[in-house]
């Protein structure tokens, strides 16, 4: 019988806590974003999250096979990269493009970098950057929502709620922003859908407050100072509900591979995505600036992890 | 009543289910494996050959080296062999094996006279006591720090944090007051002006035992600290109750501090009362393998498997046999390994929870640097030392690593973090060897 014990390091209990637990649990937090955002813009919205999704899980088993490693589709990640890729993406996008963008984040930004915990940005904001200097004009073609599959081909134009800011018009309501009933990316318009995942992520201790706070925080003190009207004239409120903030601030920004390990880390690194996504909106010609600013502190994570790391027990110099 | 929060640790769950059981004690083995190095330091020679019949209490292995204790026979009987074995870990002790008679006939045991610090330390070495909580380190080396430390507070550790084991608990239950006089024998020949008593709060009636017991005792203070692991941990501990950090690398001499574990101290005071040296220990016997859990009095030297026999036996074949806790305990690979001095729990894990999880790739979450309560980078120090880039690794102060486990249990990619850090630690260690060699 002593052949069948095994024989292992310290220690020999584990938390329950497991990858594949974290991602389902990212995937459950997106399901409210996700049904709104079929809900608001139709069967083409569920068209393009399904096909999304299935090639960012295609890319990683093929890669993984062709890279002769062992298959990581298991963990879910894919999955989500997927999921969050498509809700980045406009509702009337053309699939093809989808799984274009599903390549560039699985298959570049991911594998090739040696797949999960490796790449050095987000891979499904990298994919929309990628989109966006690509198709520019079909990733900045908005609809209104309401637009179902079948009256695809006259989907109704309609400017997001940043783009009426930059271009002028009028602009809509908070409650209709809160609700999501504008114009916009596919997960991004409701602001409840994505406050109610968040909060599950919260409970779940699967991200903790420190980012999604400090990042939102930071944009709205920074819009209501920076106002248009002059020094403390912005509306808070609506900078934090239009755009994609809400889905950056929860489930992007918070990515564990990209984001700082330590509590202050996490302070540093969500005051820079708050600030550089004003500075992009307020101060530049793109109309939003969440996923750039994210990508932009995500090649800074390891400056400040490394400026971050805690003070070693007992005194001495830090890493 | 003030403490300081240890920072990191994680929450694992207590299992403290023998802690209504109380001691019972188990009769003589059918042989008993006394390894001649039960302790950190030098190893003893063993005094005795095959053949010899020995009595309770005999020293049959000592040494003159200074950091070491004596070693003695648990049962009265005859020798039957004396060989190298392999006990834990990969190089063979030499071990002195002892066929009981039966009789427990006693050697001359005498209460030692103590009139001074010198007999005080020469009593606690010729007791055989290590510490008894888990490291083993030579009590007598402790109490004796070197003399530019200026050690002011002795600490008690009774805090117990790791999960399943409840001897300790018990100690301060059944022997509160064995525990106070051995703490006062301590305070009194190590002239130390001050003693605190560091408990883990899951244990409100050991707390209040001790606090009546200490009432009257102004330099003996009781403080009930938060259920975290490692919050036992000695430098956790100090940390707690003093705020002071032993510097890495240095002894809590250096933060004045001198640590002892709760069933040490009861210990000592039972040998300056009787001269019994140390051949018992009290263990927790548990894990979901095991019949009938309990807190067995056991002769150093016992094979485990017939400890796990006086406890009804085990209702499965178990996956895992763990000497210790289930945090920091050393995996067994034979049930014929012997009880030693700082044995404190027998823990028998089903098939299903000695699995070895699936090691997946590091998701850079920071969980175990978050649980770190050294505030290392365990997953950049995992990363190093699996690559063998043993040079990098001192820069992330793998030395430091108290290698307590709450970064693995933390992880969600179920790393081997503690395996690593101690092969790096091992690599280190060689090749600093050979330089000097």
């Amino acid at each position: 019988m002593d052949k069948r014990l095994s024989v292992s390091s310290s220690p020999h209990i584990r938390s329950d806590i497991t990858t594949r637990r974290l991602m389902l649990d990212v995937i459950i937090a997106l399901i409210p974003a996700t049904a709104a955002g079929i809900y608001y813009f139709g069967v083409r919205a569920a068209l393009l999250i399904a096909i999304t999704t299935l090639s960012c899980v295609g890319w990683e088993y093929v890669t993984r096979k062709a890279l002769k490693r062992s298959n990581t589709i298991g963990d879910l990640s894919a999955v989500v990269t997927g999921l969050i890729l498509a809700l980045n993406l406009p509702p009337q996008l053309p699939v093809w493009m989808a799984v274009v963008g599903a390549f560039f984040a699985i298959v570049v930004v991911k594998q090739l970098f040696g797949g999960i915990g490796q790449n050095f940005v987000n891979p499904a904001l990298a994919a929309r950057a990628m989109l966006v200097v690509a198709y520019g004009s079909r990733m900045t073609f908005w609809t209104a929502p309401f637009n179902s599959a079948s009256n695809m081909a006259d989907a109704v134009s309609s400017a997001t709620p940043l783009g009426i800011l930059k271009e002028g018009g009028i602009l809509p309501g908070l409650s209709q922003m809160f609700f999501g009933n504008i114009g916009g990316s596919l997960g991004e318009t409701s602001a409840l859908a994505l406050i109610i995942g968040g909060l599950y992520l919260l409970f779940r201790g699967v991200i903790t407050w420190h980012i999604p706070v400090i990042y939102t925080g930071t944009v709205a003190l920074m819009a209501w100072i920076l106002g248009p009207n002059g020094f403390l004239t912005g509306n808070p409120l609506f900078h934090v509900l239009a755009g994609g903030l809400l889905l950056g601030a929860f489930f992007m920004a918070t990515d564990y591979t990209t984001s700082p390990m330590t509590k202050k880390g996490m302070a540093i690194f969500s005051v820079g995505c708050g600030v550089l996504t004003i500075v992009f909106r307020l101060y530049t010609n793109m109309p939003e600036g969440v996923s750039f600013a994210i990508l932009l502190m995500n090649v800074a994570v390891p400056l400040i992890d490394r400026y971050t790391a805690p003070k070693r027990f007992g005194g001495g110099a830090r890493v | 009543m003030k403490f300081f929060r240890i920072k990191g640790g994680v929450h694992p769950s207590h299992h403290k289910s023998t802690k209504d059981a109380t001691t019972v004690v188990m009769g003589l083995p059918s042989k008993v494996v006394i390894p001649m190095v039960q302790h950190l330091g030098a190893p003893c020679q063993p005094l005795v050959k095959k053949g010899d019949t020995v009595k309770v209490g005999q020293v049959i292995g000592n040494t003159d080296a200074f950091v070491s204790a004596p070693v003695h026979a648990s049962v009265s009987g005859t020798v039957t062999a004396v060989e190298p074995r392999i006990i834990s870990g990969s190089r063979p002790i030499l071990c002195v094996e002892i066929k009981p008679d039966g009789l427990q006939e006693l050697d001359a045991i005498e209460p030692p006279v103590v009139t001074s610090k010198e007999d005080f330390l020469k009593a606690v070495r010729a007791s055989g006591l290590t510490g008894l909580g888990g490291a083993g380190f030579p009590t007598h080396v402790k109490l004796n720090p070197p003399k530019d430390a200026k050690v002011d507070t002795l600490i008690i550790n009774a805090a117990e944090c790791e999960p399943y084991i409840t001897s300790d608990y018990r100690e301060c239950l059944e022997n509160t007051a064995g525990i106070i006089e051995g703490i006062e024998h301590v305070l009194k020949w190590t002239g130390i002006p001050k003693a605190f008593i560091g408990i883990e709060d899951n244990k409100p009636d050991a707390v209040e035992l001790l606090k009546k017991a200490t009432m009257s005792k102004p330099n003996i203070e009781v403080v009930s600290l938060p259920s975290i692991y490692p919050q036992g941990a000695e430098k956790m501990l100090i940390y707690a109750l003093t705020g002071r950090q032993v510097p890495p690398g240095k002894l809590p001499a250096d933060a004045g501090c001198i640590v002892l574990n709760v069933t040490s101290v009861a210990f000592l005071a039972n040998y300056i009362k009787t001269g019994m040296p140390l051949i018992k220990k009290r263990i927790t016997v548990d894990g979901s393998a095991v019949k009938y859990p309990k807190n067995v009095e056991v002769l150093i030297g016992t094979p485990v498997g017939e400890v796990f026999e006086f406890c009804g036996g085990l209702k499965e074949e178990p996956g895992k046999l763990i000497m210790g806790g289930p945090m920091m305990g050393v995996a067994l690979y034979s049930l014929e390994l012997p009880v030693l001095k700082n044995t404190n729990a027998l823990l028998a894990l089903s098939e299903q929870e000695g699995k070895l999880p699936q090691e997946t790739a590091c998701i850079r979450c920071g969980r175990c640097v978050r649980a770190c309560p050294m505030n290392l980078l365990p997953l950049e120090i995992d990363r190093l030392a699996k690559a063998s880039q043993f040079d990098e690794l001192n820069k992330y102060n793998i030395m430091d690593c108290i290698e307590c486990g709450s970064c693995v249990f933390a992880c969600p990619a179920k790393r081997l973090i503690v395996q690593s850090i101690r092969l790096g630690k091992d690599a280190l260690r060689r090749a600093s060897a050979k330089k000097q060699a």
